[in-house]
């Protein structure tokens, strides 16, 4: 293991995880507002979106990642409609991650008693009172181990990104690696940056689901 | 109108080139399945032991597993096999060695979260109705281990056939090699191929991966009643 | 001359097929503790239920005061205030504390200013002995605990009417009395209330009515003394007989000998 290496490229790397780290956080928000969209559609019914909505999250549930972003950004400009790099990145993986959440908001919703939502509109509340303060909380905290799942699925799948062209932390390492035949500090410091990106979101995930479930539940 | 691929999907041997190049992803995904499994099974049942050591060195594996891109292990055992140790590894067996990795981790745990999840209550009113060990877990525990496995390996399944689009970034000629191979053959005659060509490839990964869902959708419901 | 002021006439519910309730028909005027009884499936819960407009109704029509209560109608959430509801299943919201749980209907519903509503809450809890609880969440209270809360939760709205649905089925029995207990104040304090139960010397106690209910229709209404003691219809007799057991020890003493 050569330091001097290490250290000359590390700039390099910083950039890299900068750059995963802003696509994918955007991508998991993205997808977190997608997927709580799709679910209440698919919850309340609405006609012709609920289709729609389930064609999406059954097409996007079962194509891969890579194959998405190629179409979106090799396949999509020659009929005209083109995006940069990162809005691709951004975008398929909001797409993907949309409908991994919708099924995990479902599952949650779900899980919540019929007679819940009963107690709710016998106090008087509105339909939307009833979701937003009783239903989507609970919903939330059941499905807290599978959100905490998707989001580190999601930024995970951020590797690919380096199949468009996005100068990303794989991008940079297979770079590196091509270039200058140092594989094993590139290597080293590939996975050293992945741990930095996901070892937190893991570690917050499990003190979060350890938290809620003890603050809230189980009679 | 451009031509938007067809015409060059329908030339010549096309199409065959790229079903061959999907059933070589196809091909992969499945031998890493069947190791996954017969080794997931054995792990699974390793991680029900109490014994500390075994706890601490699958926590650490199913950790690796659970935060580690699969791409960069792919990395890690292709480049990392080749240039560092000089062997000459095989682009698809360095695939199949990283997905077994990862495959027998996620069975490990569905099957240790599945022999888990059965209550003791069932073994303790079985032994009660007088019925052995042996026959506790021939007619009670295996057939309902089963029922909640069977759909979350069928699971497995699926994800594992989409993830192993990506040993392409490794240099195996799959279905997106062949595409990008074909584009680039008719650049001049379908500049706008792409279009055409990629979303084939998304059907086509569709189309293998949907009914396998829709079947552990089905079983999952049809075992939950 | 008493005040109307819930008026049922005509009610008719079905499952598909299957009629639950067949042409009901119920005044319950203000300040009155009306009970119902009878075998399960008789349809008392579903009674309550369209009360408070959670089943579509397939004939007939509820009035609260006038208003007619419709489960798809725009003014429902606003009708539902004034009805106060108690289920089997407590069903506090687990995520919230006791105190939460009390106050969220009040302030995001009916817009009350949050310090009065959080006054008001404490000395209901305080009432029902449940004061050191308020900042618990429900998986720390007992059934008993959480009942008492559901039922100060439904009060804190200032409902006209209280509907208790089986309160008590799913308590112990050495939780039941401290639920009860709270029930019978209300009533001492004029609350208006529907109360389905099968705790028969509570209902005697509590009621200024009792209707008896089989297959969907009122079989027996009268006060408490006369339908308990005397009973005038053989299906409210054959009911009251299920609640009684012949002694079989002597029986068995005798055959052996």
């Amino acid at each position: 293991m050569n330091w001097s290496v290490i250290e000359r490229y590390l700039p390099l790397y910083e950039k890299a995880t900068l750059l995963t780290l802003k696509i994918g956080w955007l991508g998991v928000f993205l997808s977190i507002a997608l997927g709580l969209l799709v679910a209440m559609i698919v919850h309340y019914r609405v006609p012709v979106l609920r289709q729609i909505a389930k064609v999406y999250v059954e097409i996007f549930r079962n194509t891969p990642l890579l194959i998405q972003l190629f179409f979106i950004y090799f396949g999509l400009p020659k009929v005209g409609i083109s995006f940069s790099p990162e809005v691709c990145g951004v975008m398929g993986l909001g797409l993907l991650g949309g409908s991994y959440m919708a099924e995990t908001f479902r599952s949650g919703i779900e899980a919540v008693d019929e007679i819940q939502y009963e107690t709710a509109l016998s106090l008087g509340m509105s339909k939307a009172q009833v979701m937003f303060h009783v239903v989507l909380p609970q919903a939330v905290t059941y499905s807290t181990p599978a959100f905490v799942a998707n989001i580190i699925f999601l930024l995970k799948e951020t590797s690919v990104f380096s199949a468009i062209s996005l100068m990303d932390l794989m991008f940079t390492a297979k770079d590196l690696i091509g270039l200058y035949y140092k594989t094993a500090e590139c290597l080293t410091m590939l996975v050293v940056f992945y741990l930095l990106i996901l070892l937190p979101v893991s570690i917050i995930g499990s003190i979060v689901e350890r938290r809620l479930s003890y603050a809230s539940f189980g009679d | 109108m451009q031509a938007l691929g067809i015409e060059v999907l329908l030339k010549g041997s096309n199409f065959l080139r790229l079903l061959g190049g999907l059933w070589v992803a196809l091909k992969i995904s499945l031998i890493a399945v069947l190791f996954s499994i017969v080794l997931g099974i054995l792990f699974g049942i390793v991680m029900t032991y109490k014994n500390p050591l075994v706890k601490i060195i699958s926590r650490i594996y199913l950790e690796i597993v659970r935060i580690m891109p699969q791409m960069v292990l792919l990395f890690i055992v292709f480049f990392g096999t080749t240039r560092m140790f000089g062997w000459n590894l095989d682009a698809e067996l360095a695939a199949i060695i990283v997905f077994t990795f990862w495959g027998t981790a996620e069975m490990g745990d569905l099957v240790r979260g599945a022999v888990s999840n059965i209550p003791k209550h069932q073994y303790e009113s079985s032994y009660a109705l007088g019925l052995s060990k042996a026959q506790t877990y021939y007619h009670i525990v295996i057939p309902q281990t089963l029922r909640r496995l069977i759909p979350l390996s069928i699971n497995l399944v699926t994800r594992m056939i989409k993830t192993t689009s990506l040993v392409m970034m490794i240099g195996v000629v799959e279905a997106l090699k062949v595409t990008q191979q074909i584009i680039e053959a008719n650049r001049m005659v379908a500049p706008n191929a792409a279009f055409g060509l990629y979303l084939t490839v998304f059907i086509l990964y569709f189309l293998a991966c949907w009914p396998i869902s829709l079947l552990a959708t089905y079983l999952e419901k049809k075992w939950s009643a | 001359m008493a005040e109307k002021l819930l008026t049922i006439k005509h009610l008719k519910k079905s499952y598909g097929d299957n009629l639950i309730l067949k042409d009901f028909n119920l005044t319950v005027n203000k300040g009155e503790v009306i009970v119902v009884i009878g075998p399960s499936g008789c349809g008392k819960s579903t009674l309550l239920r369209c009360i408070n407009g959670l089943e579509p109704i397939q004939g007939g029509e509820i009035k609260l005061r006038g208003e007619i209560i419709d489960g798809k109608a725009k003014n429902i959430a606003e009708i539902r205030q004034k009805i106060g509801m108690v289920f089997q299943s407590y069903e506090l919201f687990p995520h919230k504390t006791v105190l939460q749980n009390i106050i969220l209907a009040p302030i995001k519903v009916q817009k009350r200013d949050k310090a009065e509503v959080i006054k008001e809450a404490e000395q209901l809890l305080e009432k029902v002995g449940l004061l050191d609880k308020k900042d618990s969440y429900p998986r720390q209270l007992s059934g008993g605990q959480k009942q008492r809360v559901a039922i100060v939760r439904a009060l804190c709205m200032h409902p006209e009417i209280m509907l208790f649905d089986e309160v008590t089925a799913a308590l112990d029995p050495e939780m039941v009395r401290e639920v009860l207990d709270t029930i019978l104040d209300l009533a001492k304090q004029g609350s208006t209330m529907i109360i389905v139960t099968h705790e028969m010397s509570f209902a005697k106690a509590v009621s200024d009515r009792v209707l008896f209910l089989d297959k969907g229709e009122i079989v027996e209404e009268d006060i408490p003394e006369e339908l308990f003691e005397n009973p005038k219809t053989e299906r409210a007799r054959r009911f009251f007989n299920t609640f009684e057991y012949d002694a079989v020890k002597h029986h068995t003493k005798t055959s052996n000998q």
